[in-house]
């Protein structure tokens, strides 16, 4: 039976982390350097961790498979980071964080944890600006804000579109400096294929390095697992085209419960997808639909028709009809579905039907070209680099992708996972987000829980566990890496016809189809059991071309979208079981009559966490009960 | 100070200054030929006359910016080509210049030049004989004075090193097209508000030293094919003949 | 459209390399040109051949990861833009394309097309960071930074350290990308106080690490995906040679 003992400390919600810090233990200073510490992953959590634990003076080893940690995939957030700093004077505050990001993910994420969050947001600006992040500024040379989606107040600080890569590269600057010094090991091209668990504990992990294929163990105190979040399980995403599930899925095997794996989150402003070459879907600012007015043709037979020629009155602005007060900006789950809707209706337009038109003509006769131009210039510029077509002249085409998962391990209080010694943070876990995110709220938690969280918390455990990393030859570790040689020569020996790629696709197209914006029982079963043949047939017939011992990225591919066929299933039981619709998660049998997602607090208030049986059986799903003392359960309404 | 890879940069663009301001004083020396025989004398033989001190320590500078602009340059290069033992299949550029890329072979046949150059009008140990032409023209005193204007003249009176003085200059010119702006650049004093202008006054530069330098040789030859008559000799002379 | 390709295969760094020509139909020009590798590459295994590696990962040009020199251009002819926001439509039918590493000591081949890049984070490491630690940064506006120069800080910190300035460089240097990285820096108040150490040592490293030097061809800065001015160059020389003269006094 799984310990879903989540430590919420006592007390009121405010003093909670500073009763936690309290209470905790921590490590001398001078006994601090006998510690080992795994962190698996370099993005903002982990880079911010491994940084941060380094400099407190553990022994750090970071591992990322990219050839550098500066490329990890929160390089890519472009909005902008909240925090609760109220420079605009404008009525934010901790508690007000608090509740929109308790709100925004629609009431299904964990109290403590996310006023802890709130709590932290403000140092992590702090630390930023001090890192060197050139967050824009007035002109008085203090820090700008802009508002966001989910809040009334103005909370988000940015770095022009590419606030994930400034914050990434302070936290790999702060990564780099600890590198330099000696505290922190930084492994590139090596990839974690398991962890090590001994006695209960986690001990180390095995990675198989990805130039020259030596499978290799390592061995700590503690395994932080800072891997992202698992949206490639679609194939078509956001995500960076490395972004995989195995570090937290082979956790999970090894008995780290899974938390929600079916709350995933969908970005209603991408580029279609445009034929079936296609490899990844590139977001689109939101900031867009300030000045893009969403629609499709009232007529299905209208849809092949050049935009410009279907006549005002033949056009549907969908958004605008059924949400009058949010109109175009109603939030990111709400507007994804009704634009599926429209294009289930065969309303949609561009290639395969698959896309809406945002329209920018009104917007550019009422403010001029310019203006447009100077907004969202390069935005343009990227569309017509991707499409094409150019946006000033006929409106943009797009459809919502898969962008980010709130599910993910399930972590305490402490972001320690069931296994002892394991932590999760960032994407990886689950914890603060729900079943939706606000937008700009994912870097502040990576940044949260590798900055300010994990240092503390992992003290406790390291000073009651004591120092003793095993031996990387012991026998308990030689085990768990035979058993990944043996997966890798299993794959490098499989001289099928097929190659993982044309699998990872069909994967991804079965999980669109029936786990993606809307989802129903039927279309769920049906999923599972084509994700069951499609995982007999993978095992049958994939094609590994090479060896396992150089750089083989078809043995890279094939060995992620195997654990991405097993994660799949999880993710449409865990889907098929929610009963109810909320944020991310809509199920078409759980609406209200307009067609709005019908939430059941009274059996779902809680969060799934999967716990692990042998292949082949199905694994258990467990409840963490979702108590809300301090915010009060409501519907959410755009209209 | 000038061990890393900027310092030597640092090296090479001082080195170029010094060498920049100096082809042009060299320059406008030279042109006083244009305004007769006594005046060339007279300035070449009142620099002749300056304290051996001065004489010499300018020479020893001046040497020794060429030294060092040479020998780091042939270190540099040395570096650049273990940097990037591999070149592309296609070498192409999107901006870079001919005169940019080509700095190194306008360098080396500059250094050519100048040591031609000084051994042709300086220490005169390719025609020893020049050594012999003295005059009156232009002295100060009644003292016979080295005849510049002559020897000038007679040395440009073999096409090929005429030709030769002409080539190089405008390879210098493309030197310098490059190599003004670059000095600034490594110096730091360069930025792209003012680079424009900069590239422009460089290469204007870089032409007015080309056609200071290249109308004496052009206006001799000319002169010898008879298409002008300008310098005080006569057209098809001999030029040994003309002591 | 159809595409004849001449890619280089290595099998490591040690390994002299060659080209290997390959046809390939149907190229959608709608795909991008990694999503054109990626349609070689299935067509390789079709044919029993092991696939072209290739370094790549977010497609969308901000992780710095895809690194093709294409017809002697880093990322391309295209201005402004990575390999993997390039895009098929800007060739044509039947035209040859050439496919190479990235070019340069320092970056040795690892395989194919993959170069280890890891010289660049010797450079950061070496100095590309303000010493601060965690949880003893003061308030994020107790020091207002005038917006120019937060802006100019921003545009030298928007390198994704690819290393296309590398590979464009006769010299292989690695100007641009230190120079970028210093900058940002040193153009911060917050930079200031390790500022001409910070110069010195990330000249050395990058010294160390093989690279070429600097002849101001400007050819970094017009092949830099994200219009990195040459500006930081000077910047960087300007800041080195004030540093390396108060060494001398201090």
């Amino acid at each position: 039976m799984m310990n879903l003992d989540s430590k919420i400390p006592e007390g009121p919600i405010e003093d909670k982390w500073d009763n936690h810090r309290f209470s905790s233990k921590l490590v001398n200073p001078a006994n601090k350097r006998k510690y080992k510490i795994i962190v698996v992953g370099s993005g903002l959590a982990g880079g911010s961790a491994a940084a941060t634990l380094g400099e407190l003076g553990y022994n750090v080893d970071c591992f990322c498979y990219q050839d550098s940690p500066r490329r990890a995939h929160s390089i890519a957030a472009q909005g902008g980071i909240n925090a609760a700093k109220n420079y605009q004077n404008d009525g934010d505050s901790i508690h007000r964080l608090f509740y929109d990001t308790v709100k925004g993910g629609d009431f299904r994420s964990r109290e403590a944890n996310v006023y802890r969050l709130a709590q932290v947001s403000t140092n992590i600006i702090d630390q930023c600006v001090a890192q060197g992040v050139p967050f824009a500024r007035e002109y008085g040379g203090l820090l700008a804000n802009r508002s966001f989606g989910g809040a009334q107040v103005s909370r988000t600080f940015y770095a022009r579109g590419q606030t994930g890569q400034q914050l990434l590269l302070g936290a790999y600057s702060a990564l780099s400096r600890q590198i330099s010094a000696g505290q922190v090991k930084m492994h590139t091209r090596e990839e974690m294929l398991d962890i090590v668990v001994v006695d209960g504990h986690a001990k180390g992990i095995i990675t198989r390095n990805l130039a020259t294929g030596e499978t290799n163990a390592w061995t700590a105190d503690a395994v932080l697992l800072c891997t992202g979040g698992y949206g490639n399980v679609y194939y078509l995403s956001t995500n960076a085209i490395g972004c995989n599930v195995t570090a937290t899925f082979r956790a999970y095997r090894r008995g780290a419960g899974f938390a929600n794996p079916c709350f995933t989150q969908i970005h209603p402003t991408c580029i279609p997808v445009a034929g079936d070459h296609q490899s990844k879907l590139t977001l689109m600012s939101e900031s867009l639909r300030n000045d893009g007015r969403v629609w499709v043709p009232k007529k299905a037979e209208d849809a092949s028709k050049h935009p410009n020629d279907i006549p005002e009155t033949d056009r549907d602005y969908y958004l605008e009809r059924k949400y009058p007060s949010f109109g175009n900006l109603a939030p990111r789950d709400i507007s994804s579905r009704s634009a599926k809707e429209a294009c289930d209706e065969g309303r949609g337009v561009g290639t395969g039907g698959r896309g809406v038109y945002l329209d920018f003509s009104d917007s550019i006769s009422r403010l001029g070209e310019s203006a447009i131009r100077e907004r969202y210039g390069n935005l343009f510029q990227m569309y017509e680099r991707i499409t094409g077509e150019n946006a000033y002249q006929r409106p943009m085409r797009i459809y919502p992708a898969i962008h980010y998962t709130m599910g993910g391990l399930w972590v305490d209080y402490n972001l320690m996972t069931t296994i002892p010694g394991c932590f999760a943070l960032g994407e990886a876990n689950f914890s603060d987000h729900g079943a939706n995110r606000l937008g700009a709220s994912a870097l502040m938690q990576g940044l949260s829980d590798g900055y300010f969280v994990i240092p503390y918390t992992i003290g406790d455990y390291l000073a009651k566990s004591g120092a003793g990393a095993i031996s990387p030859d012991s026998a308990e570790v030689k085990v768990v890496m035979e058993s990944v040689r043996e997966r890798v020569d299993q794959l490098t020996s499989a001289k099928g016809k097929r190659s993982s790629r044309s699998y990872h696709k069909e994967l991804g197209q079965i999980m669109w189809e029936y786990a993606g914006m809307a989802r129903n029982e039927k279309g769920l079963n049906k999923a599972i059991g084509q994700i069951q043949d499609l995982r007999d047939d993978f095992n049958k017939n994939l094609l590994v071309p090479g060896s396992g011992d150089n750089l083989n990225a078809e043995l890279e591919r094939a060995g992620r979208v195997r654990d991405f066929l097993d994660f799949g299933e999880l993710l449409c039981r865990d889907a098929l079981e929610r009963n109810e619709s909320c944020g991310g998660h809509f199920r078409e049998e759980y609406q209200t009559e307009d067609g709005e997602a019908l939430r059941d607090d009274e059996n779902f208030a809680h969060a799934a966490v999967w716990e692990y049986d042998n292949d082949g059986k199905t694994p258990c799903r467990h409840q963490e009960k979702l108590t809300y003392d301090n915010v009060k359960l409501a519907v959410r309404s755009y209209k | 100070m000038f061990t890393s890879s900027l310092g030597k940069k640092y090296l090479m663009a001082l080195s170029g200054l010094v060498l920049i301001g100096f082809v042009f004083v060299h320059m406008a020396g030279n042109l006083q030929i244009l305004m007769g025989q006594e005046k060339i004398n007279a300035y070449a033989h009142a620099l002749q006359s300056l304290p051996m001190p001065i004489l010499w320590g300018s020479r020893l500078f001046l040497l020794a910016a060429v030294i060092v602009h040479a020998v780091t340059a042939y270190q540099l290069v040395k570096e650049n080509r273990r940097a990037r033992p591999h070149s592309n299949y296609i070498e192409t550029t999107k901006k870079a210049g001919l005169a940019s890329l080509r700095m190194g072979l306008t360098g080396s046949i500059l250094l050519a030049f100048i040591i031609f150059h000084l051994l042709h009008f300086t220490i005169r140990l390719i025609y020893p004989e020049y050594d012999k032409m003295m005059t009156m023209v232009g002295s100060p005193d009644s003292d016979k004075i080295h005849d510049v204007y002559t020897m000038v003249i007679a040395g440009f009176q073999h096409t090929w090193v005429s030709v030769f003085y002409v080539v190089a200059m405008f390879l210098l010119c493309g030197h310098l097209a490059h190599g003004v702006s670059s000095a600034f650049q490594s110096l730091g004093i360069r930025s792209e508000n003012w680079r424009a202008k900069l590239e422009l006054a460089a290469k204007a530069y870089a032409w007015v030293i080309f056609a200071g330098f290249s109308i004496v040789p052009l206006l001799v030859l000319a002169q010898n094919w008879g298409m002008i008559k300008f310098f005080n000799f006569s057209s098809g002379m001999e030029p040994l003949a003309l002591n | 459209m159809k595409l004849f390709l001449k890619v280089w295969r290595q099998n490591d760094r040690n390994d002299e390399g060659r080209f290997e020509t390959h046809t390939l139909d149907e190229v959608s020009e709608d795909s991008s040109f990694l999503e054109m590798m990626d349609q070689l590459n299935e067509q390789l295994l079709e044919e029993g051949t092991e696939p072209v590696v290739f370094d790549h990962d977010c497609r969308e040009g901000i992780c710095g990861m895809c690194s093709l020199t294409i017809n002697g251009h880093p990322h391309g002819t295209e201005n402004s833009t990575t390999t993997c926001q390039l895009h098929m439509r800007k060739f044509d039918d039947g035209d040859t394309i050439t496919i190479e590493p990235f070019r340069a000591r320092a970056f040795p081949v690892v395989k194919d097309l993959v170069v280890d890049r890891s010289a660049f984070d010797s450079i950061t490491q070496a100095g590309g960071f303000i010493t601060v630690r965690t949880g003893s940064a003061p308030d994020g506006n107790a020091l207002p930074v005038p917006k120019n120069d937060s802006d100019r800080a921003m545009d030298a910190a928007a390198c994704i350290g690819c290393g296309a300035c590398v590979a464009s460089c006769k010299n292989a240097s690695a100007m641009l990308f230190t120079s970028a990285k210093a900058g940002h820096l040193n153009m911060l108040p917050q930079g200031q106080a390790e500022k001409d150490k910070r110069v010195l040592a990330m000249v050395s490293a990058m010294d160390e690490a093989g690279f070429g030097n600097c002849r101001n061809f400007g050819e970094c800065s017009a092949a830099c995906p994200k219009d990195i001015s040459l500006d930081y160059i000077a910047k960087l020389n300007r800041d080195h040679i004030k540093a390396k003269i108060k060494s001398v006094f201090a």
